[in-house]
Order: C-alpha cells, then sequence, then structure tokens
C-alpha cells in the first residue's frame, strides 16, 4: 500500500492560517504515506497533473487530498486519480479550509495542529478504503418541472425543445403565474401579458410537455434518473375533455360577480365556477369548492344553474381526485413566491385604510384586463397625489433582512404610470436607498424623476406611519413634513411560498436563512439542490426580476437535461453489504431500510443496490456488524475515531 | 489574539463530531465559508445520515479518550433519508443511560439539529459544547487514562 498526501495553500485561504509546509512534512511521518506534498492549487491544472503523475510514477493505492470541503471538490479529485488510472473510491478527503483555516483564522498554531489530526484521520480511513466498481442504470428520458410561472414555463419549452418528454405541473387551474398578473414590465415597459401569453399558449401546443394544471406534487421517490413521482390531480368538477370555455356557466352561476377574484387580489368579484383569467391555459373552467353552493350544501335551487347552461355537458359535480404516478429522470423546481402581507405592520394602515394597497393590487388597478379596466381610481375617484413606500417588508432586521430586488424598479415604474395615466398627479416616492443595478434601470430611474416624481430618502429604521384622515390619508414619516394623500402604494416585499413546509416535506431539499431553497453552492451551482437530478428556477430560490428568472430557468432546463441526454447515469457504488457469516437473519435491517432496499433471503439479508441509498442506517441497526456499508464501513470509521485521539494509530 | 507561545500548556478538550453529510456538515462548512470563529476542539467525522451513527462509536470514542462526543443531524423531518435522525436519536438517548451506568458524565455526550443554513448555530454549539466539557475537565472513566 502506498499513499499520498497532498495539501493545498488555497492561495492564501488555508495557508494564511494553517502552517501547510509543516502539516505535509507531518504526513510523512504516518503509515503507508509514501509521498507528501503542498502546493498552491491542488485543484488547478498544475497540482492535478502533481497527483497524477505521483500515482503514475510511485505507483500510489490510495490518495488523501487536504484542502476544501469535499462537498466542493470530491468529484474534483475523484476524478484526477481515476484518470490516472487509480480507482476513484480508494481516494479520501481532509477538509482542511472550511473546517479549519477559516474557522480558527486566529490560532496559527492550533489550527495547524488541528489540520495535521484532519490529516491523519484521513489516512487513517484511505488505508483502509477498497477499490470500489461503479454501476450504471439508464436514465427515464423525461424531466418535471413543477410550478407553471415564467421560470416553470421557460424551463419546461427548453427542456421539451431538446426533444424530451416534459411534465408540467400547476397547483392553480391556469399556467402564467406571477407576471400574468403584471401590467407592464421595467424598464421596457412592454405589456407583460403580450410576452407572456404566447409562451403559454407554446406550452400548450407543444408536443413533449403534458400540463397538468389544478395538479400538485404530493410525493417524490428514487433518485437521479429513476423517480417515480406522484401527483394529485385536483377535481375541477368539469371534464376538461369536453369543456370548451366558452363561459356560459360563469354568466349562469348564482353567485356570478359574488366570489373574490384572487387573480385581481380580491379587487375584482368572480363566480363560483371561474377561470382565473380571460388568457387562461388551458382555457377550462374549474369549480371552486369552497364556494360552490352545490358543492358545499348538496342543493343549488332545483338544479345548478351551471349544468343547465353547459351545451357541452361538461360540469360534472361528482367528479373526484385523481391521483397519477409519473416516472422522470430530472426535476426542476420553479414554485414561485408569494408577496409579503403587510398588515403583519399596522403602522402602514392597510387592510385598515382603504387608501392603502399593495403594488400588486396597484397592478391590477392599472391593468386594462382588471377590475377597473386600467383606470386608477381610489374610492371611485383618481387620485390627485399619490405617496409610494418602499422595502415594506424588505431589508428588516426582525423579519426579511434581504433586498427583494424588485420593489424599486416596480415602484419606479408605477410612478411612471401614475404620471402617463393621470398627468397633474403628484407622485412621491419615499425611499430607503434606489437599486437601480440592472440593464437599462438606471436609465429608466431617471427618467421617471425627470418626469417629476419626487423621491424622498428616508432611514431604514426611520419611522413611518399612516394615519385615516376622512377620504385620505396622511402619510407621517419621520424627517418629513406630513403628506396628505388620496392613495398610498406599499412595495411590499417577496417572500417564499407560504405553503413551503408542505412542498419541502415532498421534495426534501433545504432552505436558507431567508426561508427560500438552497443552491448547492452560491456561485458556481447555482440551480443545483444537495439532491441530484432536483434543480432550481426562479424566485423560489431567492428574489429576482423576470430576466434573471428567466436566465435561472434557462440554466435549470440545460442542467436536468445533461443526464437526460447522456441516457445513463453512475451509481455511487457506496452502498450496504452484507458479511453472510456474520448475518443471523434477525430482520432488523430490513425494518430500518427507508428504502426497502433489503430482503431476507433465505433467512439472510440482500442488499438490493439499485435501490440503496447509502445512509447506513442498516449498519448502525444491525448488532452483530453483519451489514456494512462500502467506503464507510464500522472499521474504517473506527480507524478514524481511534488516530484522532491517539498521538500514532 | 494569537496563541502560538501558551499553547501547549493549557488543556484542551477533545471532542469527537458525527455530522451527517446534508445538514449539518454543511452547517460546519457555512461557518467556515461564513468565518465564523468557534474552538479548536472539534474533529469532525463525516457520515452520510445520523443514524449512520451506531452507539458503538459513541462508546469508542471515550474509550480512546474522547472528552467528548457530539452528534448532529438534520432536523427532525428534515433527514435527507426521511428518518434517519429519528432513528439516530431513538438509539442515542439510550446512550445517556449507559453512560449514567459506565460512570460517564452523560452532558458529555450530545445531539444537535444543524441545518445546511446554520453555520451560525453550529458555532455556537461547538462554542457551548467545548466550554461544558471543559468545566468537566478530561474523561478518564472509561479511557482509563490518567487526566
Ligand atoms: S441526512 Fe442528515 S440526519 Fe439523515
Amino acid at each position: 500500500m502506498k499513499i499520498g498526501v497532498y495539501v493545498c495553500e488555497c492561495g492564501t485561504n488555508i495557508s494564511g492560517t494553517v502552517d501547510v509546509a509543516d502539516v505535509a512534512e507531518y504526513a510523512k511521518s504516518l503509515p503507508n504515506v509514501a509521498v507528501s506534498k503542498y502546493y498552491k492549487y491542488m485543484c488547478s491544472d498544475p497540482g492535478q497533473l502533481l497527483i497524477k503523475d505521483d500515482i503514475k510514477e510511485l505507483g500510489l493505492t490510495h490518495v488523501v487530498v487536504a484542502s476544501c470541503s469535499p462537498r466542493m471538490h470530491e468529484p474534483t479529485f475523484r476524478t484526477v486519480v481515476e484518470e490516472a488510472g487509480m480507482n476513484a473510491y480508494c481516494f479520501e478527503m481532509a477538509n482542511i479550509r472550511e473546517h479549519c483555516s477559516w474557522a480558527h483564522m486566529h490560532e496559527k498554531f492550533k489550527a495547524t495542529e488541528k489540520a495535521k489530526d484532519l490529516v491523519k484521520m484521513s489516512v487513517a480511513k484511505a488505508a483502509l478504503l477498497e477499490p470500489l466498481e461503479k454501476k450504471q442504470v439508464p436514465v427515464t428520458p423525461a424531466a418535471l418541472v413543477i410550478g407553471g410561472g415564467i421560470a416553470g414555463i421557460q424551463t419546461a419549452l427548453e427542456i421539451a425543445e431538446s426533444g424530451f418528454k416534459t411534465y408540467l405541473v400547476e397547483s392553480t387551474p391556469s399556467i402564467g403565474g406571477r407576471m400574468a398578473q403584471l401590467d407592464k414590465t421595467f424598464p421596457t415597459m412592454d405589456c407583460s401579458a403580450c410576452i407572456l401569453t404566447p409562451k403559454m399558449v407554446d406550452v400548450a401546443r407543444h408536443p413533449n410537455i403534458e400540463l397538468l394544471t389544478y395538479s400538485e406534487v404530493t410525493g417524490i421517490d428514487g433518485y437521479i434518473g429513476n423517480f417515480t413521482v406522484t401527483v394529485k390531480k385536483k377535481a375541477r368538477y368539469v371534464d376538461i375533455e369536453k369543456c370548451v370555455g366558452c363561459g356560459l356557466c360563469a354568466e349562469a352561476c348564482r353567485l356570478k360577480d359574488r366570489v373574490d377574484d384572487e387573480f385581481n387580489e380580491n379587487l375584482g368579484k368572480r363566480s363560483a365556477i371561474y377561470v382565473p383569467f380571460p388568457q387562461a391555459v388551458p382555457l377550462k373552467y374549474t369549480i371552486d369548492p369552497e364556494k360552490c353552493i352545490f358543492l358545499k350544501t348538496g342543493k343549488c335551487g332545483d338544479s345548478p344553474p351551471c349544468v343547465g347552461a353547459c351545451a357541452a355537458d361538461a360540469i360534472n359535480h361528482q367528479q373526484e381526485d385523481e391521483i397519477i404516478e409519473l416516472d422522470v429522470g430530472t426535476i426542476v423546481v420553479a414554485t414561485g413566491f408569494d408577496l409579503y402581507d403587510p398588515s403583519q405592520k399596522p403602522e402602514y394602515g392597510y387592510g385598515k385604510i382603504k387608501n392603502v394597497i399593495t403594488g400588486m393590487e396597484f397592478e391590477r388597478l392599472v391593468s386594462a384586463s382588471g377590475p377597473t379596466e386600467g383606470h386608477i381610481e381610489i374610492n371611485g375617484k383618481e387620485p390627485e397625489k399619490v405617496v409610494f413606500i418602499q422595502c415594506v417588508g424588505s431589508r428588516d432586521k426582525e423579519g426579511n433582512e434581504y433586498c427583494s430586488r424588485v420593489c424599486c424598479m416596480y415602484t419606479a415604474k408605477h410612478a411612471h404610470l401614475v404620471r402617463d395615466k393621470i398627468p397633474g398627479a403628484e407622485v412621491i416616492v419615499y425611499n430607503t436607498d434606489v437599486r437601480a443595478y440592472g440593464k437599462g434601470f438606471e436609465e429608466f430611474y431617471v427618467r421617471v424623476m425627470d418626469e417629476g416624481v419626487k423621491y424622498l430618502r428616508r432611514e431604514l429604521d426611520d419611522q413611518i406611519e399612516v394615519v385615516e384622515n376622512g377620504d385620505k390619508a396622511i402619510v407621517k414619516a419621520e424627517g418629513h413634513p406630513d403628506i396628505e394623500a388620496d392613495l398610498v402604494v406599499l412595495a411590499t416585499a417577496i417572500e417564499q411560498k407560504k405553503d413551503i413546509a408542505d412542498i419541502s416535506k415532498v421534495l426534501k431539499i433545504s432552505r436558507g436563512a431567508d426561508n427560500f431553497f438552497l443552491e448547492i453552492h452560491p456561485k458556481l451551482r447555482p440551480m443545483d439542490t444537495a439532491t441530484s437530478g432536483i434543480f432550481l428556477g426562479g424566485c423560489c430560490q431567492g428574489p429576482k426580476d423576470i430576466p434573471d428568472t428567466v436566465a435561472q430557468a434557462s440554466g435549470a432546463a440545460a442542467k436536468a437535461t445533461i443526464p437526460l441526454a447522456q441516457g445513463k447515469i453512475d451509481l455511487d457504488p457506496q452502498t450496504s453489504f452484507v458479511i453472510e457469516n456474520n448475518c443471523a437473519g434477525c430482520g432488523l435491517c430490513v425494518e430500518a431500510c427507508p428504502y426497502s432496499a433489503i430482503e431476507l433471503m433465505d433467512g439472510k439479508a440482500e442488499v438490493n443496490e439499485a435501490l440503496c441509498r447509502g445512509c447506513g442506517l442498516c449498519s448502525a441497526t444491525c448488532r452483530s456488524g453483519a451489514i456494512q456499508l462500502k467506503g464507510l464501513t464500522d472499521h474504517q470509521l473506527i480507524s478514524m475515531i481511534k488516530s484522532s485521539l491517539s498521538e500514532v494509530f | 489574539m494569537e496563541d502560538e507561545g501558551g499553547a501547549k500548556e493549557s488543556w484542551e478538550p477533545k471532542i469527537i463530531g458525527f455530522f451527517c453529510n446534508w445538514c449539518s456538515y454543511a452547517g460546519a462548512d457555512l461557518a467556515g465559508t461564513s468565518r465564523i470563529q468557534y474552538p479548536t476542539t472539534i474533529r469532525i467525522i463525516k457520515v452520510m445520515c445520523s443514524g449512520r451513527v451506531n452507539p458503538q462509536f459513541v462508546l469508542k470514542a471515550f474509550q480512546e479518550g474522547a472528552d467528548g462526543v457530539l452528534v448532529s443531524g438534520c432536523h427532525p423531518g428534515d433527514c435527507h433519508y426521511i428518518e434517519g435522525n429519528y432513528h439516530a436519536r431513538r438509539k442515542l438517548t439510550l446512550m445517556e443511560d449507559l453512560l449514567e451506568f459506565t460512570g460517564v458524565d452523560p452532558s458529555r455526550f450530545q445531539m444537535s439539529w444543524v441545518s445546511a443554513s446554520e453555520g451560525q448555530k453550529f458555532a455556537e454549539v461547538v462554542t457551548e459544547f467545548t466550554e461544558r466539557i471543559k468545566k468537566l475537565g478530561p474523561q478518564t472513566k472509561l479511557s482509563g487514562g490518567e487526566g
């Protein structure tokens, strides 16, 4: 056995704290170590070459690299050793950057001692590592996209264009998402619907896309290349094969114009049977089970008028939820966002004062397809003085600490629209910094100011309060004179979806401190989650404007397409195996395995390697040590424990 | 504060950590990436899931002279392997009784839930645990050492 140890300086990231020469020298004294070196950047080309040459020239059987986290570069180095003819699984890593140099920057001596220990432990484990054989399995050539907003639409279209079957699952009755609610988009002022709806139609028409609206993903099983997804198609109480979208049912509904219309942020009304908006895709009606009189009471007059009105005989109040299973190779999560509810901060008067609305409500007011057909009016009158307040629910030490990234620009857009539609109106924006960082943003912001919009700056912590005064609202901002306004618009924050706990439970992907889904690397792998085969698109990963959302969605599509295009996937060979002679056939491992990968055959446990995910639960459960995890056996773990606590080992 | 000189004199506890790959190990990585500083006392062994930790490993660590053992996994409900951390919790809470029997102060053993985003929490857990072990002094009961 010949072990090579390679200590990385990582520029000065490691060597600034840890004495790498000392660590490399120390490693030479460890059993089985044939060579030990340090170098500026082990992961760079020359660094990799150093390792490869040694493997070939010295005939190394095992390699230990002491550098960054294995979560960062383990795959890189496994490939390196493999290219030099060594088995990839005879490689071990010691994390002396994240777990050492960066964490103990003021304790150089102790950090160096710790680094030596970490190297010692890795060498001890490496000495017991055995070559493992990789196995390949075919990939199901299909993808699942969860969420039908612009991110999900973009992703689905691109995967489908690459020639793969794509399932697009959307929980509401139509795709389109938040973008469908917007009137214009900043800074170009394109009409949102005009650029979005053609894409929605493309989705519906694409031969490779299967659209599942009003449906929810309720379970995900399996692993990259071979996921099985359970989807609940919620009962629409309308047969979508028959429904032609004529709308006669909604006209006839007894609750016509009496149900709050969520697409219009509850500013308008709809029927209990509805399409969310006229350009909905699919243009199929849905009965709202929370509202429909017949569904709630079993009776609606002599017979439900919608049934009578439907010439296509599409309405079926007896319809039930349907559960289906999909087999896919990869998954893109594009579940989008919700908006901050400003009634959580009573000082803004939202929900109590009629003159106070949110930015999204303003979108619906100013939209030609909205409840006022685009007339900005409050209490039936055109406002003469409008105040916008930015950073409501963002950049808040007690709440969402992050900047929502879009509010500065959507407020500038709204201010412009007020001036455009009501030329005489006075428009004031209370800002706490204007962030105009994107392409064309600064120019747009300057243009809006030139149009006569007044920007007043306040500090984040300054008091602000909105109080009612007859049919007006007074905005009291610390350090500024009070302003009596007809309309106050709050720029509310982008937040993670409110029902995210349910989605997370199904997906099993982590969320960050900001509650958004966590990418595996913030810079280099912004679309990857910790679960291989599951990727992130759009705002579910963090606030974004439309161009950034689309860019990330395209990236996620490309990522999700790679395994599909490759057609096969390497299975991690670090699975469980049974030492038959020790197995008493007690079956405890069978019970412990979360993936039903173990069976008792003729009184002995047997592992199905394709199903085993390598968690090692079985191994921890077995009383006779008869079931072990390749690459992390009891023996290997114990030798790490021993070596870390003894001077030598 | 540099410690070059006095480092060897004052007693430093030796803590072995078993951390799951998906949450706690990543949380420890994040602490590093965020340059959060904590004591150098811990040596982390990466396991795929906290459910991989056999009580035997904990005992072994004490026998070999560890002063404290920390097992850390994903928060309940968040385990990458569905319920590995529940298995760990069930098995390892029994550990405390066992340590009690053997005369090792059970507070030398701790389980914690640290997510991938909780770098700060990880550093706090290690700092507090180190403080606690420092108060208890060296563990000699199972290691048979002199202390
Ligand atoms: S994977 Fe973290 S506890 Fe199971």
